[in-house]
Protein backbone atom coordinates (compact mmCIF):
# COMPACT_ATOMS: atom_id res chain seq x y z
CA UNK A 1 0.00 0.00 0.00
CA UNK A 2 3.09 2.52 0.60
CA UNK A 3 2.78 3.55 -3.22
CA UNK A 4 5.69 6.02 -4.30
CA UNK A 5 3.68 7.65 -7.17
CA UNK A 6 0.70 8.21 -5.16
CA UNK A 7 3.21 9.55 -2.27
CA UNK A 8 0.92 12.95 -1.34
CA UNK A 9 -1.55 12.15 -4.18
CA UNK A 10 -4.09 14.88 -3.16
CA UNK A 11 -2.38 17.99 -5.27
CA UNK A 12 -2.19 15.65 -7.86
CA UNK A 13 -5.74 15.01 -7.83
CA UNK A 14 -6.70 18.42 -7.27
CA UNK A 15 -4.64 19.89 -10.33
CA UNK A 16 -5.67 17.27 -12.79
CA UNK A 17 -9.30 18.17 -11.95
CA UNK A 18 -8.33 21.62 -12.28
CA UNK A 19 -6.74 20.90 -16.23
CA UNK A 20 -9.60 19.13 -16.96
CA UNK A 21 -12.28 21.85 -15.99
CA UNK A 22 -10.78 24.13 -17.65
CA UNK A 23 -9.66 21.70 -20.63
CA UNK A 24 -12.92 23.31 -22.89
CA UNK A 25 -11.61 26.80 -22.77
CA UNK A 26 -8.63 25.80 -24.92
CA UNK A 27 -9.80 22.78 -27.07
CA UNK A 28 -12.29 22.87 -29.77
CA UNK A 29 -15.48 21.14 -29.37
CA UNK A 30 -14.00 17.42 -31.10
CA UNK A 31 -11.52 17.22 -28.70
CA UNK A 32 -13.67 18.33 -25.45
CA UNK A 33 -16.27 15.52 -26.54
CA UNK A 34 -13.36 13.52 -26.82
CA UNK A 35 -12.20 14.23 -23.65
CA UNK A 36 -16.01 13.47 -22.23
CA UNK A 37 -15.89 9.97 -23.65
CA UNK A 38 -12.77 9.00 -22.51
CA UNK A 39 -14.14 10.10 -18.55
CA UNK A 40 -16.87 8.21 -19.23
CA UNK A 41 -15.42 5.21 -20.41
CA UNK A 42 -12.69 5.54 -17.88
CA UNK A 43 -15.36 5.10 -15.29
CA UNK A 44 -17.09 2.23 -17.09
CA UNK A 45 -13.54 0.16 -16.84
CA UNK A 46 -13.31 1.36 -13.17
CA UNK A 47 -16.32 -0.18 -12.23
CA UNK A 48 -15.15 -3.50 -14.32
CA UNK A 49 -12.17 -3.30 -12.33
CA UNK A 50 -13.99 -3.22 -9.02
CA UNK A 51 -14.49 -6.75 -9.55
CA UNK A 52 -11.96 -7.78 -11.63
CA UNK A 53 -9.16 -5.96 -9.79
CA UNK A 54 -10.56 -5.83 -6.79
CA UNK A 55 -12.74 -8.64 -6.36
CA UNK A 56 -11.11 -11.45 -8.61
CA UNK A 57 -14.18 -12.19 -10.58
CA UNK A 58 -14.22 -12.90 -14.22
CA UNK A 59 -16.96 -10.34 -15.30
CA UNK A 60 -16.14 -11.26 -19.25
CA UNK A 61 -19.60 -9.02 -20.06
CA UNK A 62 -19.36 -5.55 -18.11
CA UNK A 63 -20.46 -3.75 -21.74
CA UNK A 64 -24.06 -5.21 -20.81
CA UNK A 65 -24.47 -2.49 -18.02
CA UNK A 66 -23.20 0.11 -19.94
CA UNK A 67 -25.32 -0.69 -22.03
CA UNK A 68 -28.62 -0.87 -20.00
CA UNK A 69 -27.55 2.56 -18.19
CA UNK A 70 -27.54 4.07 -21.12
CA UNK A 71 -30.95 2.11 -22.82
CA UNK A 72 -32.67 2.99 -19.72
CA UNK A 73 -31.82 6.54 -19.06
CA UNK A 74 -32.60 6.97 -22.90
CA UNK A 75 -36.08 5.24 -22.69
CA UNK A 76 -37.00 6.93 -19.63
CA UNK A 77 -36.44 10.02 -21.02
CA UNK A 78 -38.22 9.62 -24.27
CA UNK A 79 -41.51 7.27 -23.08
CA UNK A 80 -41.80 8.24 -19.76
CA UNK A 81 -42.93 11.99 -20.04
CA UNK A 82 -41.61 12.45 -16.44
CA UNK A 83 -38.60 15.12 -15.75
CA UNK A 84 -35.53 13.85 -17.87
CA UNK A 85 -33.44 14.08 -14.13
CA UNK A 86 -35.27 10.68 -13.45
CA UNK A 87 -34.02 8.87 -16.09
CA UNK A 88 -30.17 9.49 -14.74
CA UNK A 89 -31.39 7.79 -12.02
CA UNK A 90 -33.73 4.88 -13.60
CA UNK A 91 -30.49 3.95 -16.07
CA UNK A 92 -27.89 3.00 -13.30
CA UNK A 93 -30.31 1.74 -11.01
CA UNK A 94 -31.64 -1.06 -13.58
CA UNK A 95 -28.23 -1.46 -14.44
CA UNK A 96 -27.74 -2.20 -10.94
CA UNK A 97 -30.49 -4.48 -10.68
CA UNK A 98 -29.67 -6.46 -13.95
CA UNK A 99 -26.05 -6.88 -12.38
CA UNK A 100 -27.73 -8.24 -9.05
CA UNK A 101 -29.72 -10.50 -11.29
CA UNK A 102 -26.70 -11.70 -13.42
CA UNK A 103 -25.03 -12.53 -10.84
CA UNK A 104 -27.29 -14.63 -8.96
CA UNK A 105 -27.44 -17.04 -11.81
CA UNK A 106 -23.70 -17.22 -12.27
CA UNK A 107 -22.48 -16.80 -8.57
CA UNK A 108 -22.58 -20.69 -7.80
CA UNK A 109 -19.99 -20.92 -10.74
CA UNK A 110 -16.04 -19.98 -10.49
CA UNK A 111 -13.87 -18.55 -11.87
CA UNK A 112 -13.55 -18.98 -15.85
CA UNK A 113 -17.47 -20.94 -15.63
CA UNK A 114 -19.03 -17.42 -14.31
CA UNK A 115 -17.48 -15.63 -17.11
CA UNK A 116 -18.87 -17.91 -19.48
CA UNK A 117 -22.03 -17.81 -18.85
CA UNK A 118 -22.08 -14.49 -18.32
CA UNK A 119 -21.25 -14.21 -21.82
CA UNK A 120 -24.01 -16.06 -22.66
CA UNK A 121 -26.85 -14.15 -20.42
CA UNK A 122 -25.08 -10.76 -21.29
CA UNK A 123 -24.98 -11.93 -25.20
CA UNK A 124 -28.84 -12.80 -24.50
CA UNK A 125 -29.32 -9.05 -23.13
CA UNK A 126 -27.71 -7.96 -26.30
CA UNK A 127 -30.38 -9.72 -28.48
CA UNK A 128 -33.36 -8.46 -26.79
CA UNK A 129 -32.25 -5.23 -27.35
CA UNK A 130 -31.37 -5.88 -30.98
CA UNK A 131 -34.32 -7.56 -31.66
CA UNK A 132 -36.92 -5.34 -30.22
CA UNK A 133 -37.55 -2.80 -32.27
CA UNK A 134 -40.80 -1.41 -31.22
CA UNK A 135 -39.02 -0.46 -27.59
CA UNK A 136 -35.79 -0.06 -28.24
CA UNK A 137 -35.68 1.24 -31.89
CA UNK A 138 -33.48 -2.62 -32.23
CA UNK A 139 -30.03 -1.85 -34.42
CA UNK A 140 -31.07 1.82 -34.91
CA UNK A 141 -30.78 2.22 -32.13
CA UNK A 142 -31.99 5.90 -30.58
CA UNK A 143 -31.18 9.07 -31.64
CA UNK A 144 -31.39 12.95 -30.36
CA UNK A 145 -32.63 12.24 -26.73
CA UNK A 146 -33.53 15.21 -25.94
CA UNK A 147 -32.05 16.89 -22.96
CA UNK A 148 -32.63 19.59 -20.06
CA UNK A 149 -31.09 22.80 -21.72
CA UNK A 150 -27.55 23.13 -19.02
CA UNK A 151 -26.39 19.67 -20.16
CA UNK A 152 -27.43 19.80 -23.99
CA UNK A 153 -24.49 21.97 -24.71
CA UNK A 154 -21.15 20.47 -25.77
CA UNK A 155 -19.39 22.31 -22.87
CA UNK A 156 -23.14 21.76 -20.60
CA UNK A 157 -22.13 18.13 -21.26
CA UNK A 158 -18.78 17.61 -20.89
CA UNK A 159 -19.15 19.31 -17.27
CA UNK A 160 -21.72 17.18 -16.43
CA UNK A 161 -19.30 14.25 -17.33
CA UNK A 162 -16.79 15.55 -15.47
CA UNK A 163 -18.43 16.23 -12.43
CA UNK A 164 -20.18 12.77 -12.02
CA UNK A 165 -17.28 11.04 -13.59
CA UNK A 166 -15.37 12.41 -10.52
CA UNK A 167 -18.03 11.43 -7.54
CA UNK A 168 -18.35 7.90 -9.08
CA UNK A 169 -14.56 7.63 -8.54
CA UNK A 170 -14.48 9.32 -5.43
CA UNK A 171 -16.91 6.67 -4.58
CA UNK A 172 -15.66 3.76 -5.86
CA UNK A 173 -12.53 4.99 -4.41
CA UNK A 174 -13.64 4.97 -1.07
CA UNK A 175 -15.43 1.85 -0.87
CA UNK A 176 -12.20 0.05 -2.07
CA UNK A 177 -10.26 1.10 0.84
CA UNK A 178 -13.39 0.42 3.27
CA UNK A 179 -14.19 -2.76 5.09
CA UNK A 180 -15.89 -4.23 1.83
CA UNK A 181 -12.68 -3.49 -0.21
CA UNK A 182 -10.40 -5.41 2.08
CA UNK A 183 -12.97 -8.55 2.43
CA UNK A 184 -13.30 -8.34 -1.03
CA UNK A 185 -9.49 -7.96 -2.34
CA UNK A 186 -8.85 -10.91 0.24
CA UNK A 187 -11.60 -13.17 -1.46
CA UNK A 188 -9.57 -12.28 -4.58
CA UNK A 189 -6.83 -13.07 -3.02
CA UNK A 190 -7.97 -16.17 -1.44
CA UNK A 191 -11.38 -17.12 -1.56
CA UNK A 192 -11.66 -20.23 0.79
CA UNK A 193 -9.51 -18.61 3.55
CA UNK A 194 -11.73 -15.48 3.21
CA UNK A 195 -14.41 -18.13 4.23
CA UNK A 196 -12.45 -19.42 6.96
CA UNK A 197 -12.34 -15.89 8.77
CA UNK A 198 -15.86 -15.74 8.76
CA UNK A 199 -16.51 -14.10 4.99
CA UNK A 200 -19.92 -15.02 3.15
CA UNK A 201 -17.78 -14.57 0.16
CA UNK A 202 -20.48 -15.13 -2.51
CA UNK A 203 -22.98 -12.54 -1.00
CA UNK A 204 -20.07 -10.03 -0.76
CA UNK A 205 -19.03 -10.75 -4.51
CA UNK A 206 -22.67 -10.31 -5.15
CA UNK A 207 -23.25 -6.66 -3.63
CA UNK A 208 -20.04 -5.97 -5.33
CA UNK A 209 -21.50 -7.01 -8.73
CA UNK A 210 -24.55 -5.10 -8.20
CA UNK A 211 -22.48 -2.02 -7.55
CA UNK A 212 -20.48 -2.47 -10.45
CA UNK A 213 -23.27 -2.84 -12.39
CA UNK A 214 -24.68 0.21 -11.49
CA UNK A 215 -21.59 2.57 -11.83
CA UNK A 216 -21.28 0.70 -15.79
CA UNK A 217 -24.80 1.91 -15.99
CA UNK A 218 -23.92 5.20 -14.93
CA UNK A 219 -20.82 5.58 -17.51
CA UNK A 220 -23.83 4.44 -19.74
CA UNK A 221 -26.14 6.93 -18.88
CA UNK A 222 -23.16 10.08 -19.32
CA UNK A 223 -23.13 8.37 -23.05
CA UNK A 224 -26.26 9.57 -23.67
CA UNK A 225 -25.53 13.14 -22.15
CA UNK A 226 -22.45 13.46 -24.22
CA UNK A 227 -23.77 11.45 -27.12
CA UNK A 228 -27.48 11.69 -27.52
CA UNK A 229 -27.43 8.78 -29.28
CA UNK A 230 -28.05 4.81 -27.76
CA UNK A 231 -27.50 1.64 -30.15
CA UNK A 232 -27.14 -2.08 -29.53
CA UNK A 233 -23.19 -2.40 -29.95
CA UNK A 234 -23.11 -0.37 -26.61
CA UNK A 235 -23.57 -3.75 -25.32
CA UNK A 236 -21.87 -6.28 -27.71
CA UNK A 237 -19.33 -8.54 -25.96
CA UNK A 238 -16.47 -6.95 -28.30
CA UNK A 239 -16.85 -3.35 -26.04
CA UNK A 240 -16.33 -5.69 -23.09
CA UNK A 241 -13.54 -6.76 -24.36
CA UNK A 242 -11.88 -3.62 -24.71
CA UNK A 243 -13.08 -2.82 -21.51
CA UNK A 244 -11.38 -6.13 -19.57
CA UNK A 245 -8.16 -4.61 -22.39
CA UNK A 246 -8.50 -0.94 -20.52
CA UNK A 247 -7.70 -2.66 -17.16
CA UNK A 248 -5.43 -4.54 -17.78
CA UNK A 249 -3.23 -1.68 -20.00
CA UNK A 250 -3.89 0.35 -17.81
CA UNK A 251 -2.94 -1.59 -14.38
CA UNK A 252 -5.39 -3.79 -12.75
CA UNK A 253 -3.88 -3.21 -9.72
CA UNK A 254 -3.85 0.30 -9.36
CA UNK A 255 -7.16 2.57 -8.90
CA UNK A 256 -6.62 4.77 -11.71
CA UNK A 257 -5.07 1.95 -14.12
CA UNK A 258 -8.09 1.51 -15.85
CA UNK A 259 -8.59 5.42 -16.41
CA UNK A 260 -5.59 5.60 -17.99
CA UNK A 261 -6.47 2.10 -19.94
CA UNK A 262 -9.07 3.75 -21.30
CA UNK A 263 -7.65 7.27 -22.27
CA UNK A 264 -5.45 5.03 -24.82
CA UNK A 265 -7.58 2.95 -26.42
CA UNK A 266 -10.03 5.64 -26.73
CA UNK A 267 -7.86 7.55 -28.40
CA UNK A 268 -6.19 4.44 -30.44
CA UNK A 269 -10.10 3.91 -31.54
CA UNK A 270 -9.98 6.94 -32.53
CA UNK A 271 -7.54 7.94 -34.72
CA UNK A 272 -6.22 4.15 -35.88
CA UNK A 273 -9.66 2.85 -36.61
CA UNK A 274 -10.09 6.25 -39.03
CA UNK A 275 -7.04 4.60 -40.52
CA UNK A 276 -7.69 1.01 -40.63
CA UNK A 277 -10.33 -1.69 -40.70
CA UNK A 278 -7.84 -3.71 -38.07
CA UNK A 279 -9.25 -2.27 -35.44
CA UNK A 280 -9.51 -6.23 -33.44
CA UNK A 281 -6.52 -6.71 -35.37
CA UNK A 282 -4.84 -4.33 -33.51
CA UNK A 283 -6.76 -4.84 -29.82
CA UNK A 284 -5.63 -8.45 -30.46
CA UNK A 285 -1.84 -7.51 -30.49
CA UNK A 286 -2.05 -4.91 -27.83
CA UNK A 287 -3.07 -7.53 -25.64
CA UNK A 288 -0.58 -9.53 -26.58
CA UNK A 289 2.05 -7.17 -26.14
CA UNK A 290 0.47 -6.10 -22.29
CA UNK A 291 0.68 -9.55 -21.27
CA UNK A 292 4.18 -10.24 -22.08
CA UNK A 293 5.63 -7.20 -21.57
CA UNK A 294 3.34 -5.30 -18.85
CA UNK A 295 1.87 -7.42 -16.87
CA UNK A 296 1.08 -4.77 -14.27
CA UNK A 297 -0.21 -2.48 -16.56
CA UNK A 298 1.29 1.08 -17.48
CA UNK A 299 0.51 2.32 -13.95
CA UNK A 300 2.05 -0.71 -12.74
CA UNK A 301 5.21 -0.21 -14.41
CA UNK A 302 5.47 3.09 -13.77
CA UNK A 303 4.98 2.50 -10.18
CA UNK A 304 8.12 0.11 -10.29
CA UNK A 305 9.90 2.07 -12.16
CA UNK A 306 9.77 5.31 -9.83
CA UNK A 307 10.63 2.51 -6.21
CA UNK A 308 13.44 1.68 -8.08
CA UNK A 309 14.58 5.10 -8.46
CA UNK A 310 13.29 5.97 -5.04
CA UNK A 311 15.88 3.02 -4.10
CA UNK A 312 18.46 4.51 -6.68
CA UNK A 313 18.94 1.79 -8.38
CA UNK B 1 -16.13 -28.27 23.14
CA UNK B 2 -16.09 -30.13 20.20
CA UNK B 3 -17.59 -33.63 19.78
CA UNK B 4 -17.03 -35.22 16.50
CA UNK B 5 -18.78 -38.66 15.66
CA UNK B 6 -17.65 -41.01 13.24
CA UNK B 7 -17.23 -39.24 10.24
CA UNK B 8 -17.17 -40.03 6.72
CA UNK B 9 -16.22 -38.51 3.73
CA UNK B 10 -14.95 -40.01 0.40
CA UNK B 11 -13.21 -39.20 -2.58
CA UNK B 12 -14.50 -41.13 -5.60
CA UNK B 13 -14.65 -44.23 -3.50
CA UNK B 14 -11.64 -43.86 -1.79
CA UNK B 15 -12.46 -43.49 1.81
CA UNK B 16 -10.31 -40.55 3.25
CA UNK B 17 -11.79 -40.36 6.51
CA UNK B 18 -13.76 -43.39 7.93
CA UNK B 19 -15.35 -43.22 11.25
CA UNK B 20 -13.16 -40.51 12.87
CA UNK B 21 -14.21 -39.73 16.39
CA UNK B 22 -12.61 -37.09 18.81
CA UNK B 23 -13.74 -35.15 21.55
CA UNK B 24 -12.06 -31.40 23.04
CA UNK B 25 -13.05 -30.35 26.35
CA UNK B 26 -12.61 -26.50 26.77
CA UNK B 27 -9.17 -25.58 27.56
CA UNK B 28 -7.56 -28.22 26.51
CA UNK B 29 -4.59 -29.19 24.01
CA UNK B 30 -5.76 -32.38 21.86
CA UNK B 31 -3.14 -33.45 18.93
CA UNK B 32 -4.17 -35.91 16.11
CA UNK B 33 -1.11 -37.86 14.89
CA UNK B 34 -0.98 -40.57 11.95
CA UNK B 35 1.13 -41.42 9.15
CA UNK B 36 1.02 -38.94 5.65
CA UNK B 37 -2.39 -39.47 3.96
CA UNK B 38 -3.94 -40.80 7.59
CA UNK B 39 -7.09 -38.09 6.40
CA UNK B 40 -6.02 -35.58 9.41
CA UNK B 41 -6.45 -32.78 6.88
CA UNK B 42 -9.32 -34.08 5.53
CA UNK B 43 -11.16 -34.35 9.17
CA UNK B 44 -10.20 -30.66 10.18
CA UNK B 45 -11.45 -29.59 6.64
CA UNK B 46 -14.42 -31.48 7.42
CA UNK B 47 -14.72 -29.75 11.06
CA UNK B 48 -14.65 -26.47 9.52
CA UNK B 49 -16.62 -26.51 6.80
CA UNK B 50 -14.47 -26.80 4.00
CA UNK B 51 -15.54 -29.85 3.13
CA UNK B 52 -19.10 -31.42 3.68
CA UNK B 53 -19.12 -34.77 5.23
CA UNK B 54 -21.08 -37.85 3.66
CA UNK B 55 -21.68 -39.08 7.13
CA UNK B 56 -21.38 -38.70 10.79
CA UNK B 57 -21.64 -35.35 13.22
CA UNK B 58 -19.68 -32.59 14.23
CA UNK B 59 -21.41 -30.74 17.76
CA UNK B 60 -19.16 -27.80 18.83
CA UNK B 61 -20.30 -25.76 22.19
CA UNK B 62 -23.40 -28.06 22.45
CA UNK B 63 -24.55 -27.26 18.95
CA UNK B 64 -24.57 -29.16 15.70
CA UNK B 65 -22.54 -27.82 13.15
CA UNK B 66 -22.06 -30.41 10.57
CA UNK B 67 -22.28 -29.14 7.31
CA UNK B 68 -22.46 -25.58 7.72
CA UNK B 69 -20.30 -23.61 5.84
CA UNK B 70 -17.26 -22.11 7.18
CA UNK B 71 -18.22 -18.38 7.48
CA UNK B 72 -20.54 -19.51 10.30
CA UNK B 73 -18.44 -22.30 11.51
CA UNK B 74 -15.97 -19.27 12.13
CA UNK B 75 -19.00 -16.93 13.38
CA UNK B 76 -19.43 -19.27 15.97
CA UNK B 77 -15.55 -18.51 17.76
CA UNK B 78 -13.43 -21.36 15.69
CA UNK B 79 -10.74 -20.47 13.27
CA UNK B 80 -8.02 -22.38 11.90
CA UNK B 81 -4.32 -22.70 10.38
CA UNK B 82 -3.88 -24.73 7.10
CA UNK B 83 -1.37 -27.34 6.33
CA UNK B 84 -0.31 -25.28 3.15
CA UNK B 85 0.22 -21.20 3.17
CA UNK B 86 -3.06 -20.15 2.55
CA UNK B 87 -2.46 -16.02 3.28
CA UNK B 88 -4.03 -13.60 1.32
CA UNK B 89 -0.87 -13.31 -1.49
CA UNK B 90 -1.15 -9.70 -2.43
CA UNK B 91 -2.31 -7.87 1.13
CA UNK B 92 0.52 -6.81 3.43
CA UNK B 93 0.91 -8.60 6.58
CA UNK B 94 -0.77 -5.88 8.26
CA UNK B 95 -3.70 -6.06 6.30
CA UNK B 96 -3.50 -10.17 6.10
CA UNK B 97 -4.17 -9.86 9.50
CA UNK B 98 -6.48 -6.69 9.36
CA UNK B 99 -9.12 -8.11 6.98
CA UNK B 100 -9.55 -11.08 9.45
CA UNK B 101 -10.52 -8.66 12.30
CA UNK B 102 -12.82 -6.58 10.16
CA UNK B 103 -14.46 -9.87 9.28
CA UNK B 104 -14.76 -11.00 13.16
CA UNK B 105 -15.98 -7.86 14.16
CA UNK B 106 -18.53 -7.55 11.39
CA UNK B 107 -17.65 -4.88 9.54
CA UNK B 108 -17.37 -6.25 5.76
CA UNK B 109 -20.33 -4.62 4.69
CA UNK B 110 -19.42 -1.27 5.60
CA UNK B 111 -18.85 0.28 2.41
CA UNK B 112 -17.50 3.83 3.07
CA UNK B 113 -15.27 4.03 6.42
CA UNK B 114 -12.08 3.65 5.53
CA UNK B 115 -9.82 0.64 6.60
CA UNK B 116 -6.82 2.54 7.16
CA UNK B 117 -8.79 3.85 10.74
CA UNK B 118 -10.15 0.51 11.99
CA UNK B 119 -9.45 -2.78 13.89
CA UNK B 120 -5.75 -0.86 14.10
CA UNK B 121 -5.12 -1.95 18.06
CA UNK B 122 -6.32 -5.30 17.72
CA UNK B 123 -4.62 -5.83 14.60
CA UNK B 124 -1.30 -4.82 16.12
CA UNK B 125 -1.74 -7.05 19.44
CA UNK B 126 -2.32 -10.05 17.36
CA UNK B 127 1.11 -8.56 15.38
CA UNK B 128 2.96 -8.49 18.21
CA UNK B 129 1.87 -11.32 20.22
CA UNK B 130 3.46 -13.88 17.06
CA UNK B 131 6.40 -11.55 16.21
CA UNK B 132 5.40 -10.24 13.26
CA UNK B 133 5.31 -6.56 13.81
CA UNK B 134 8.46 -5.63 12.60
CA UNK B 135 7.79 -6.96 8.94
CA UNK B 136 3.84 -5.67 9.10
CA UNK B 137 4.13 -3.54 5.61
CA UNK B 138 5.76 -6.15 3.86
CA UNK B 139 3.45 -8.00 1.10
CA UNK B 140 2.96 -11.51 2.25
CA UNK B 141 4.51 -13.00 -0.95
CA UNK B 142 7.60 -11.89 -0.11
CA UNK B 143 7.89 -13.38 3.20
CA UNK B 144 10.04 -16.61 4.41
CA UNK B 145 7.90 -20.13 4.51
CA UNK B 146 8.39 -19.82 8.28
CA UNK B 147 7.24 -15.90 8.60
CA UNK B 148 4.11 -17.10 6.46
CA UNK B 149 3.17 -20.16 8.58
CA UNK B 150 3.61 -17.57 11.42
CA UNK B 151 1.22 -15.41 9.73
CA UNK B 152 -1.26 -18.12 8.86
CA UNK B 153 -1.81 -18.53 12.64
CA UNK B 154 -2.25 -15.07 12.89
CA UNK B 155 -4.82 -14.73 10.64
CA UNK B 156 -6.71 -17.23 12.13
CA UNK B 157 -6.30 -15.20 15.76
CA UNK B 158 -7.83 -12.24 14.09
CA UNK B 159 -11.18 -14.10 14.76
CA UNK B 160 -10.59 -13.91 18.49
CA UNK B 161 -11.14 -17.42 18.50
CA UNK B 162 -12.07 -19.99 21.38
CA UNK B 163 -11.26 -23.12 19.62
CA UNK B 164 -7.81 -22.93 17.14
CA UNK B 165 -7.07 -25.71 15.05
CA UNK B 166 -3.21 -26.04 13.84
CA UNK B 167 -2.93 -28.20 10.82
CA UNK B 168 1.11 -29.07 11.01
CA UNK B 169 1.90 -25.31 12.55
CA UNK B 170 5.59 -25.80 12.49
CA UNK B 171 6.10 -28.05 9.09
CA UNK B 172 9.18 -26.83 7.13
CA UNK B 173 10.36 -24.21 10.07
CA UNK B 174 13.96 -24.06 11.13
CA UNK B 175 14.58 -25.27 14.43
CA UNK B 176 14.94 -21.79 15.98
CA UNK B 177 11.19 -20.98 14.17
CA UNK B 178 10.02 -23.73 15.82
CA UNK B 179 10.87 -23.16 19.39
CA UNK B 180 9.25 -20.02 18.64
CA UNK B 181 6.13 -21.41 17.31
CA UNK B 182 5.73 -24.32 20.24
CA UNK B 183 6.04 -21.09 22.95
CA UNK B 184 3.51 -19.19 21.04
CA UNK B 185 1.23 -21.96 20.96
CA UNK B 186 1.53 -22.95 24.82
CA UNK B 187 0.95 -18.67 24.94
CA UNK B 188 -1.92 -18.96 23.45
CA UNK B 189 -3.18 -22.05 25.75
CA UNK B 190 -2.34 -20.16 28.99
CA UNK B 191 -2.40 -17.00 28.73
CA UNK B 192 -5.34 -16.38 26.21
CA UNK B 193 -7.33 -19.72 27.54
CA UNK B 194 -7.87 -20.96 23.59
CA UNK B 195 -8.99 -24.54 23.29
CA UNK B 196 -6.87 -25.92 20.31
CA UNK B 197 -6.71 -28.73 17.99
CA UNK B 198 -3.89 -29.58 16.02
CA UNK B 199 -1.76 -31.80 14.00
CA UNK B 200 1.94 -32.30 13.97
CA UNK B 201 4.44 -34.79 12.67
CA UNK B 202 7.45 -34.12 15.38
CA UNK B 203 6.38 -36.56 18.17
CA UNK B 204 8.26 -34.57 20.95
CA UNK B 205 6.54 -31.32 20.09
CA UNK B 206 3.50 -33.61 20.54
CA UNK B 207 4.27 -34.96 23.53
CA UNK B 208 5.28 -32.19 25.04
CA UNK B 209 2.50 -29.88 24.25
CA UNK B 210 -0.53 -32.11 23.91
CA UNK B 211 -3.14 -32.96 26.99
CA UNK B 212 -4.97 -35.60 25.10
CA UNK B 213 -3.56 -37.31 21.68
CA UNK B 214 -5.84 -38.99 18.74
CA UNK B 215 -4.43 -41.56 16.61
CA UNK B 216 -5.56 -41.49 12.71
CA UNK B 217 -4.82 -44.09 10.54
CA UNK B 218 -6.12 -44.75 7.17
CA UNK B 219 -8.72 -42.48 7.81
CA UNK B 220 -9.93 -44.26 11.33
CA UNK B 221 -9.73 -43.51 15.22
CA UNK B 222 -7.16 -46.06 16.46
CA UNK B 223 -7.00 -45.07 20.18
CA UNK B 224 -7.92 -41.40 21.62
CA UNK B 225 -6.16 -41.00 25.04
CA UNK B 226 -3.40 -39.63 27.18
CA UNK B 227 0.13 -39.33 26.60
CA UNK B 228 0.60 -42.13 28.28
CA UNK B 229 -2.31 -44.49 26.75
CA UNK B 230 -0.79 -43.90 23.51
CA UNK B 231 2.50 -44.49 23.81
CA UNK B 232 1.79 -47.62 25.45
CA UNK B 233 -0.57 -49.12 22.98
CA UNK B 234 0.26 -51.41 21.37
CA UNK B 235 -1.75 -50.86 17.36
CA UNK B 236 -0.06 -47.63 17.44
CA UNK B 237 3.15 -49.30 18.09
CA UNK B 238 2.48 -51.67 15.16
CA UNK B 239 0.44 -49.25 12.65
CA UNK B 240 2.33 -46.31 13.43
CA UNK B 241 5.43 -45.59 15.75
CA UNK B 242 7.57 -48.14 13.50
CA UNK B 243 6.45 -51.63 15.72
CA UNK B 244 9.32 -50.70 18.34
CA UNK B 245 8.33 -52.97 21.01
CA UNK B 246 8.71 -50.95 24.80
CA UNK B 247 6.79 -48.68 26.09
CA UNK B 248 10.00 -46.18 26.31
CA UNK B 249 9.60 -43.77 23.76
N1 LIG C 1 -9.67 -33.12 -2.43
C1 LIG C 1 -9.23 -34.40 -2.48
N2 LIG C 1 -9.53 -35.18 -3.55
C2 LIG C 1 -9.12 -36.47 -3.61
N3 LIG C 1 -8.40 -37.08 -2.66
C3 LIG C 1 -8.06 -36.36 -1.57
C4 LIG C 1 -8.45 -34.98 -1.42
N4 LIG C 1 -7.98 -34.52 -0.24
C5 LIG C 1 -7.33 -35.56 0.32
N5 LIG C 1 -7.37 -36.67 -0.46
C6 LIG C 1 -6.79 -37.96 -0.15
O1 LIG C 1 -7.24 -38.31 1.14
C7 LIG C 1 -6.20 -38.91 1.87
C8 LIG C 1 -6.01 -38.18 3.17
O2 LIG C 1 -5.39 -36.95 2.92
P1 LIG C 1 -5.09 -35.90 4.06
O3 LIG C 1 -6.32 -35.64 4.81
O4 LIG C 1 -4.43 -34.73 3.42
O5 LIG C 1 -4.05 -36.68 4.97
P2 LIG C 1 -3.03 -36.10 6.06
O6 LIG C 1 -3.35 -34.67 6.32
O7 LIG C 1 -3.27 -36.98 7.25
O8 LIG C 1 -1.66 -36.29 5.51
C9 LIG C 1 -4.96 -38.90 0.99
O9 LIG C 1 -4.82 -40.19 0.41
C10 LIG C 1 -5.29 -37.89 -0.06
O10 LIG C 1 -4.69 -38.25 -1.29
MG1 LIG D 1 -2.25 -33.01 6.16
Amino acid sequence: MKNPLLRGKLPWVIAALIVLFLLPLFLDRFYVYLAAIILLTGLCATSLNFVLGYGGVFQFHHAVFYGIGAYGTALMIIKSGLSPWLGFVVGPVAAGIVGFVIGVICIRLSKLYFGMLQISLGSLVWAIVYRWYSFTGGDDGIHGVPLPDIISSPNGAYYFTLTVTALSMFVLYRMIRSPFGSALQGIRDNPVRSEMIGVNVKLQQLIALTIAGFFGGVAGSLFVVVDNTVFPDMMFWTLSLELIIMCLLGGWFSFLGPMVGAGIIVLLRTYVSGLTVYWAFILGIIMMLVIFFLPNGVLGYLDRFVKKKARGG
Amino acid sequence: MLEVTSLQKSFDGFKAVNNASLSVKEGEVVAVIGPNGAGKTTLFNLITGVLKPDGGKVFFKGEDITGLPSYKVCRRGMSRSFQVVNVFPRLTVFENVQVSVLAQQKKTWNLFAPSAKLAIGETERILENVGLVDIKDATSAALSHGERKVLEIAIALGGSPEFLILDEPTAGMSPEETTRCIDLIKQLKEKLGITILFCEHDMEIVFSISDRIMVMVRGSTVIEGTCEDVRCCQEVQDAYLGGSDACLM
